[in-house]
């Protein structure tokens, strides 16, 4: 086999949102470079269905049934060794980031991660990738051969009707593993202590970030968040610091908004950051640098001192609200 | 227990950033540098470790002469010893042969446990760390907040998607990444700045840069998204048109 090989994954019989986005990258890419698009999913008991992909791979172990990266590496390598794709594409997610990089040096291959749009180059596909928290983007293309792995970020390729359509034919491919080759031992995932805030039905959010410099700042951007009837939010950052709550923090290791308004004071607009509030209807940015990435995915935004504005702001919010 | 954490220096984040005239990487000359912050967290993660159950931080870092300062630094924040890979053409390895050269300077030392920071905030590919391991023949767990010392060997907390987390066990030797914001930060004291004067930083020569798997081919300012429509004037004018625009466009005042 030619083509691209997307690795799926799942949690509990569910496929997540942004492998379906790696099957539209995939097709994509199939298109490019010619041949297939299909898909592997591990451990899904077989009971998962897919479709508008050209074949599905089950990789079926009792070892596979916890995610280690030990395990997933080995059932891999040796599925890519027999398929031999030209692409393995997968979704940019927390594990696939613990093995993916892994599983590309068995192959003296590196990672393209987390790949953002990709266009035809002059030798093959280029994979376009952001440097220095979305400061800038790079064109990444591989010079190695052999099979070439990247992952894609969340939401920068539309799947639409992904996984529906046409149910692929299921291959199952029962890997060699042994019980001495996994090193680690995973426990149960958990959660530290109940959401008390849900972000995602906010329908104004104020959020903040490195811009503010330190904690006692906080209070100026809760009036503001007050004045607008907002739910107050951060970049991961603050949260790190401990000013605000860790369920307050909106990216990709928090939560994921869509509010009417996303007013960001003080946020660069790091991928990660991006990923969790790119989905808001209106984006207004107050930055005090003009070529901070997240005037890139604003409407309306401010180059200055938000320690000038921000004050302003909610006394112009007040009064408008009489 | 002996910890050797993995660093990198990368232009501040306030950097103002120009693309170079050959359009491959980033203009250098005016950029001032600084410890990779999940880095930073490593090392602080290394620190505690060593306060808790005895034993040696050596801390390493690849680049230029200029990295030399993030070594002192780390140094004067508590780390024994430093390693200085003198290597001049970051730029012409990729992932695999950073890797390399760090498994290459680090052989000889044998740790315990090897900590770096998940992810790099110049080229962000967050792999360096795993790919490491990999090399290595040691296992590894990535986006860690704590790491605990057990009897046997490791258990460490792992940050999974949306607020969920897991713990993992695992034997020595081993390597984790680290994720920001686990423990706080320490500041170099004066005593420590003094120390690091007389703390040992061995050089270590990197073999020459192979073949690269993939290759940057350029770097160049995003496409805007969204037209973005900038709002001007003294703070109390651009206010009263945020407040128009609340109003009229977004419509949520």
């Amino acid at each position: 086999m030619s083509g691209v090989l997307v690795v799926l994954e799942q949690r509990e019989g569910e496929l997540n949102r942004m492998s379906l986005e790696a099957v539209a990258a995939g097709h994509l890419l199939a298109a490019k470079v010619g041949g297939e698009c299909s898909a592997a999913m591990l451990s899904s008991g077989g009971g998962l269905k897919v479709g508008g992909v050209a074949k599905l791979y089950s990789v079926e172990h009792e070892l596979l049934k916890d995610y280690t990266a030990d395990g997933y590496c080995a059932v891999l390598e040796q599925l890519v060794k027999k398929l031999e794709p030209g692409y393995v594409l997968f979704p940019h997610t927390y594990q696939v980031r613990d093995f993916a990089p892994a599983l590309a040096t068995r192959f003296g291959q590196v990672l393209i991660s987390d790949v953002v749009a990709m266009h035809d180059g002059d030798v093959g596909p280029v994979f376009v990738r952001q440097l220095l928290q979305g400061k800038l983007n790079a064109d990444y293309r591989q010079t190695a051969s052999g099979p070439c792995f990247v992952s894609v970020q969340a939401g920068s390729f539309r799947a639409e009707g992904e996984g529906s359509g046409a149910e692929a034919a299921v291959d199952v491919f029962v890997p060699e593993l042994k019980p001495e080759q996994i090193r680690s031992k995973p426990g149960e995932p958990f959660r530290e202590s109940a959401q008390t805030v849900d972000l995602s039905v906010a329908p104004v959010i104020v959020s903040v970030g490195r811009g503010i410099g330190e904690e006692g700042n906080i209070a100026m951007m809760q009036e503001l968040a007050d004045a607008l009837g907002a739910e107050l939010a951060a970049s991961r950052p603050i949260c790190d610091n401990g000013w605000l709550p860790m369920e307050r923090q909106v990216g990709s290791s928090g939560q994921t908004v869509s509010p009417k308004l996303y007013l960001a004071v003080g946020i660069s607009g790091a991928i990660q950051h991006l990923v969790g509030m790119k989905g808001s209807k209106a984006v207004i940015a107050i930055n005090k640098d003009e070529h901070a990435p997240i005037f890139e995915v604003a409407d309306f935004g401010v180059v200055g001192d938000l320690f000038e504005i921000v004050p302003e702001l909610t006394k112009a919010v007040l009064a408008a609200k009489g | 227990m002996k910890i050797l954490v993995a660093v990198k220096q990368v232009p501040e984040r306030d950097a103002q950033i120009h693309v170079a005239a050959d359009g491959k990487w980033i203009d250098e000359d005016d950029l001032s540098y600084t410890i990779n912050e999940p880095d930073a967290y490593a090392l602080e993660e290394a620190l505690q470790l060593k306060e808790k159950n005895g034993g040696e931080v050596v801390v390493v870092c690849a680049g230029p002469e200029r990295v030399t300062s993030t070594l002192r630094e780390a140094l004067a924040k508590g780390a024994d010893r430093a390693i200085h890979i003198e290597a001049d053409d970051l730029g012409e390895r990729d992932t695999l042969g950073v890797a390399r050269m760090l498994a290459e300077a680090v052989k000889g030392e044998s740790p315990d446990l090897i900590l770096t920071g998940l992810q790099s905030d110049d080229l962000g590919l967050g792999q360096t760390g795993v790919v490491l391991a990999e090399l290595l023949g040691i296992p590894h767990a990535t986006i860690i907040m704590q790491v605990e010392k057990t009897d046997l060997g490791l258990r460490v907390k792992r940050e999974l998607e949306d607020g969920w987390f897991q713990h993992v066990e695992m034997p020595f030797p081993a390597l984790l990444t680290i994720q920001s914001g686990g423990n706080k930060l320490r500041y170099a004291t004066l005593m420590g700045i003094k120390k690091a004067k007389t703390k040992e930083t061995a050089t270590f020569s990197a073999s020459a840069a192979g073949a690269k798997a993939v290759s940057l081919e350029k770097v160049y300012l995003p496409e805007k998204q969204k037209r973005t429509e900038m709002l001007t004037g003294t703070p109390a004018e651009i206010a009263a048109k945020l407040v128009e625009k609340l109003k009229f466009d977004v419509r949520v005042l």
